[in-house]
């Protein structure tokens, strides 16, 4: 893809708390806000921002599978429910599995280079503590392929990067990559512990390394994933106003407060397909071409990641996809400390999914407003200095075993 | 017969009672697993949960439900490989259902004794009453062609005179779970004079597969555990009398039950543990093992007056604790009883009074819970007890000499052929009392 045909911003960037264990509120059997409560939250959060529901053309609320966690479809409907102002004004919900959120991104910015919008509202929505984790495998095993459920392991995710972990160990080297992935636990949870609304935000272990070099516990869980590998549980939505040059007027807003988009790659992989190589994210390396071709720079121009790590191994491998390490090599750039808060390419500054939770169908969304908070120095205790030689950030969102993918890069305005 | 024979017919007695409805559990699944298996297909398994309460066998029915459920759920990851060629049961939630099913499609809750009859193993629970045991052991042996092992639950029967009295030709053996059995750890495995040793084999075989620890013990009355339970409560009884000197009734049981937790660092105080286990069943597990015990006097006739007085402890059938010489709420101690008012007296209202007098406090103190898991705890006792050593202070005092009284007592069993060796005492004591260290230890030297 080539550059856009007209200028894309983002503006007005808002995360509920991403709720789940580890927050001092969470408690199983007490009761929690809703879908209902998360939507409003983060709708009208960015409403404030942007000078309310009447400046709004239409919405797009992203959201994986409510049907199951929460007996709740047509989740458009919920959009006028942020406020009355919405009524009668096209809303639209998408669904990619985890990858969800950067699709409902993706449709808000392909309306405004449509022209069909000028101002489109974009929500991600995920309320997962319904149910016990192990029912929870089976609702989010939905995100690959149906018949391959039966012969996949109870925890059907996780299942599956172990085996990616465990081809990569295998092929490369076993205790560089242990260390590795437990050094991005460790990435990611001191940079949730600055971030109020993280999951992980009361974490107070002493020793990350060390509960990251756990050995797995194949009988109750997976083969090569210890329970630090992998991001939680989490409830939240994340919401953030897609706008054009009109748009951004309209809103009242200055370019200081937004940030460009760039470009953007869509990938899709086939969902019966099994990953010609486990040890490579092959659509994740797709999309990111792609991103990085429409938006014409490179990936030494980037200053700060959001990735997909939904499995630690995920973060270690994206940092292959992106061209930052050579393949087998991610291992040593993670634990050279080229990801971390104060290293080459920050990664996942506000703790990434492990770190600042993964609401399914809101990471997206919740990956743009992190990037749009560092772009406009809006990070509070999470900033990062942004070098005038690397302006660029790029997200990637992924559903399923490395399936839908989308990747953006931004600038601030 | 081999082992999954001999579970393909079994009884538990008294399987609605806390201890028959935790062991029908753990046997109902381990039947079910059993029965899984591929080689099992074509073979029937049987469990009836014999009691004598209707009522009390349909809770039963749900407990079991709820318990298989959960366990189910926690061992999803294996049980979707016993389920591998249903191709009907895709999801987690489809497999851990058919699971519960099968466990419960095993279980014949039933109040016919005459169930018993086809069975080649009996778990057996009821109350801790000789003669009725003995009774029904007969009865079954008498009516039954299977020649049928009986395992007993009893904490304090010997095993060799129940064989002897329903005459079941040393087919018996001691199988002692902790309550609840489905938690706790430990199984004492206790054989009499004359039981064969086939049982004993099973027995092992059946507990490690339940991942219980197993601890023999002599056939003594009283076994291991109450050996030192029951003369740790009778030193803690009279301590606290001999306070009564001093401080009133209610302010004699809160110090030593504080000098027995806090001090000793006891998940639990003296008393607080009378109270879990029962005062009246503390009773009559006394009254049991005393004639036994000729140099001794296993008897406390302050259980006898409380007991009168009508405060007995135990449990609510939820779970929550009742009331005995301490008194709950939530689960926390919050009054003491007073004997001489009949009346609990608030803990707040003479606490500090009582702390004061027992003066400093070691400062390497720490709670239970702080060192139980603590893979450093050696090292944390080895200093906490040097510096309680040097301390003079009563509290001090009355800890020493109550740790060196469970030592005393810990020595006493394995003198006296209750336990095999010192490491079994203070393994009973870890496992199925939730210590953080043995009785005998040279801490205090
Ligand atoms: N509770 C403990 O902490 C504990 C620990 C270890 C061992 N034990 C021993 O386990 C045994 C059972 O104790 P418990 O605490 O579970 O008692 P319990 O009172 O909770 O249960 C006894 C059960 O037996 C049933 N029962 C009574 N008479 C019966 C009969 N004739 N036929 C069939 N069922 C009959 C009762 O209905 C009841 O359900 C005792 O021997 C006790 O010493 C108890």
């Amino acid at each position: 893809m080539t550059k856009l045909r007209r200028k894309v911003y983002m503006i007005a960037g808002y995360n509920t708390i991403s709720m789940g264990t580890g927050r001092k509120e969470f408690h199983p059997k007490k009761e929690r806000p809703g879908l209902e409560e998360y939507i409003k939250e983060a709708g009208q959060a960015v409403l404030q921002m942007i000078g309310g529901a009447k400046n709004v053309d239409e919405s797009v609320i992203g959201n994986f599978i409510a049907a199951r966690f929460n007996r709740q479809a047509n989740m458009a409907g919920f959009v006028p429910f942020i406020d009355e102002g919405l009524k009668y004004k096209p809303a639209i919900r998408v669904e990619g599995a985890c990858g969800t959120g950067a699709l409902a991104l993706v449709t808000g910015i392909k309306s405004i280079l449509a022209e069909t919008a000028e101002v489109v509202l974009v929500l991600g929505v995920e309320v997962q503590n319904t149910v016990k984790a192990i029912y929870g495998a089976d609702i989010l095993a939905a995100a690959g392929w149906a018949k391959e459920r039966k012969d996949g392991h109870a925890y059907f995710f996780p299942g599956k990067f172990s085996d990616r972990s465990k081809a990569y160990a295998e092929r490369f080297d076993k205790e560089k990559t242990r260390q590795a992935m437990a050094k991005w636990f460790q990435n990611a949870i001191e940079n949730a512990r600055l971030c109020p609304t993280a999951q992980e935000y009361h974490n107070t272990t002493k020793d990350l390394i060390a509960c990251g070099m756990l050995n797995p516990n194949p009988k109750g869980f997976v083969d090569s994933l210890n329970v630090f590998d992998c991001s939680k549980v989490s409830d939240g939505a994340s919401a953030i106003a897609i706008v054009s040059e009109e748009g951004l007027i309209r809103c009242g807003i200055s370019k200081n407060d937004a940030i460009e988009i760039m470009g953007f790659g869509q990938a899709e992989g086939d969902i019966t397909q099994t990953p010609a190589d486990l040890t490579q994210l092959d659509t994740t390396k797709a999309a990111v071409q792609k991103a990085f071709e429409s938006a014409g720079v490179t990936k030494e121009q980037i200053a700060t990641v959001e990735c997909h790590d939904c499995f630690t191994i995920a973060g270690i491998m994206a940092t292959e996809a992106i061209g930052f390490a050579e393949h087998g090599k991610g291992i040593d750039f993670v634990l050279e400390g080229n990801t971390a808060r104060d290293g080459k390419v920050p990664f996942n500054t506000t703790g990434g999914l492990i770190g600042w939770g993964h609401p399914t169908g809101a990471t997206g969304v919740h990956q743009a407003v992190t990037i749009w908070e560092q772009l406009t120095g809006k990070a509070a205790l999470n900033q990062i200095e942004i070098k005038p030689e690397r302006p660029y950030a790029l997200s990637i969102n992924m559903g399923g075993d490395d399936k839908t993918l989308v990747s953006i890069v931004y600038k601030k305005a | 017969m081999e082992y999954s024979e001999r579970l393909q017919n079994v009884t538990v007695i008294g399987a609605a009672g806390k201890m028959g409805s935790g062991i029908l559990l753990l046997t109902a699944i381990e039947m079910a697993d059993l029965s899984l298996k591929p080689e099992n297909k074509n073979r029937q398994f049987i469990l009836n949960a014999m009691d004598v309460s209707d009522e009390a066998l349909s809770g039963l029915m749900k407990y079991l439900r709820a318990q298989v459920l959960k366990a189910a759920e926690k061992k999803a990851v294996q049980l979707r490989s016993v389920y591998a060629d249903r191709t009907d049961l895709i999801d987690n939630e489809e497999i851990i259902r058919e699971y519960v099913n099968d466990v419960v499609a095993i279980v014949r809750p039933t109040t016919l004794i005459e169930s018993a009859y086809n069975s080649t193993l009996i778990f057996e629970a009821i109350k801790e009453d000789p003669a009725l045991k003995v009774k029904i052991f007969s009865q079954i042996n008498q009516n039954s062609t299977k020649s049928p092992w009986f395992y007993t639950n009893t904490s304090s029967i010997p095993i060799s005179k129940i064989d002897k009295e329903a005459n079941l030709g040393g087919r018996i053996l001691g199988v002692h779970f902790y309550n609840p059995p489905a938690i706790q750890k430990l199984v004492e495995i206790i054989k009499g004079e004359n039981t064969l040793q086939e049982l004993v084999d099973f027995a092992n075989l059946y507990s490690k597969n339940l991942r219980k620890i197993v601890v023999p013990s002599h056939d003594f009355a009283g076994f291991i555990g109450n050996g030192h339970f029951m003369r740790d409560a009778i030193h803690g009884i009279r301590e606290a009398e001999a306070l009564q000197s001093k401080y009133s009734f209610a302010e004699s049981i809160y110090i030593m039950n504080k000098i027995s937790q806090d001090y000793l660092i006891r998940p639990m105080g003296i008393f607080q543990l009378i109270d879990y286990v029962g005062i009246d069943v503390c009773q009559y597990i006394m009254s049991v093992m005393n004639p036994y015990l000729p140099n001794e006097d296993l008897h406390s006739d302050l259980l006898d007056k409380i007991l009168a007085s009508g405060v007995r402890g135990g449990q609510n059938s939820d779970g929550s604790q009742k009331d005995g010489f301490l008194k709950y709420e939530k689960g926390k101690v919050v009054a003491a009883y007073d004997i001489n008012t009949k009346s609990y007296a608030p803990i707040a209202e003479f606490q500090s009074k009582c702390d004061d007098s027992l003066g400093k406090v070691p400062a390497s103190i720490l709670p239970w819970k702080a060192v139980v898991g603590n893979p450093k705890k050696d090292d944390l006792f080895k200093a906490y007890f040097t510096e309680l050593n040097q301390t003079v202070s009563f509290g001090a005092e009355l800890a020493k000499k109550y740790a060196l009284r469970s030592r005393e007592i810990g020595l006493n069993l394995v003198k006296d052929k209750v336990a095999f060796t010192e490491n079994d005492v203070n393994t009973v004591l870890l496992t199925g009392f939730f210590h953080a260290y043995g009785p005998i230890n040279n801490y205090l030297d």
